[in-house]
């Protein structure tokens, strides 16, 4: 990076570190909300919630 | 006999564009991995070293994507807001909340690249110059949108007051993007304009609009599933939810 490199990659790293984790929290809380709803489901979608109402 | 209407209003409830997110989400996701892989080989692979920073100018195809959303998801937060406030509508208000920790977080990387660029470009990591300060003032608006609808417990009151702050803070953005017009600042003008032609290089430009589309596909993928979190734990009273098998 010709010297640069200390100020470019931290950039970098900032970025996809921190868009990274906001995922990991997202999944963390969709987790969160099975287990609160029903600790014995591994996933809520059922096809209930998938389909929505018809009208 | 009359022709079925068609219910433009139908994915406004929050049962109906719940599954809607959800079959949206894979392909949103999807598009933002391969426009981010995408982006990044244009940015080290392809763009040129510039002819006065260096690489250290390759920190521009995080940077100013980064701005642009800042402002870009406030603006829309501060729609949705109004949207939610002014017909009462749930999911409204709803898109608001989940759009907020999203524009906080690119308004807080182009701070910090920003800053890392400064210090090889100008010499200093901040001035309080006009764009960063009321970039600075942004982030604030943003924590600040977050902070007030956590701390009031009834949803609706906190949608309305989070509804005030961003319709209230939306004019920081244009005061943003015509700072650098108005006041002598540090940071440089704009580069890139709908009316001009750009003055940046094909491949400089090329690598930061396809990281630019990478980062719009990826706030509305990341939206999309904090809005199905949201809906879950608002509407876990509904019937719909209630009466599902996972209901508690």
């Amino acid at each position: 990076m010709g010297g640069y490199g200390v100020y470019v990659w931290p950039s970098y790293a900032v970025t996809f570190v921190l868009l990274a984790l906001e995922v990991l929290m997202i999944i963390k809380r969709k987790r969160a909300i099975s287990n609160r709803a029903d600790p014995g489901a591994s996933e809520l979608e059922t096809s209930e919630l998938e389909t929505g109402l018809s009208h | 006999m009359s022709k079925s209407r068609i219910n433009w209003y139908k994915y406004a409830a929050p049962v109906n564009f719940y599954p809607l997110a959800g079959k949206m989400l894979p392909w949103f996701s999807g598009l933002a991995i391969v426009l981010f892989a995408v982006g990044l080989y244009l940015s080290f692979f392809v763009a040129p070293v510039d002819f006065q920073q260096g690489h250290s100018y390759r920190i521009i195809f995080i940077h100013v994507p980064a701005a642009w959303m800042g402002m870009f998801l406030y603006v829309l937060l501060a729609i949705y807001a109004g949207i939610g406030w002014a017909f009462n509508a749930r999911l409204g208000s709803m898109m608001a909340t989940a759009i907020a920790p999203t524009g906080a977080i690119f308004t807080f990387i182009s701070l910090v690249t920003g800053s890392l660029w400064g210090k090889p470009a100008w010499g200093v990591y901040w001035v309080w110059d006009a764009r960063m300060t009321s970039t600075l003032i942004l982030m604030f608006l943003y924590i600040g949108f977050i902070s007030l609808q956590s701390s009031i417990d009834d949803t609706r009151r906190a949608d309305r007051a989070g509804a005030v702050l961003a319709l209230v803070g939306v004019i920081n953005v244009p005061i943003i993007y015509f700072s650098v017009q108005w006041w002598n600042t540090l940071h440089q003008g704009a580069t890139i304009r709908i009316a001009n032609k750009p003055t940046m290089a094909p491949t400089m430009l090329a690598a930061m609009l396809v990281l630019t589309a990478a980062c719009w596909i990826y706030s509305i993928a990341i939206t999309l599933a904090r809005v199905r979190c949201i809906i879950l734990e608002r509407e876990s009273e509904a019937p719909w939810l209630a009466e599902s098998a996972v209901s508690a």
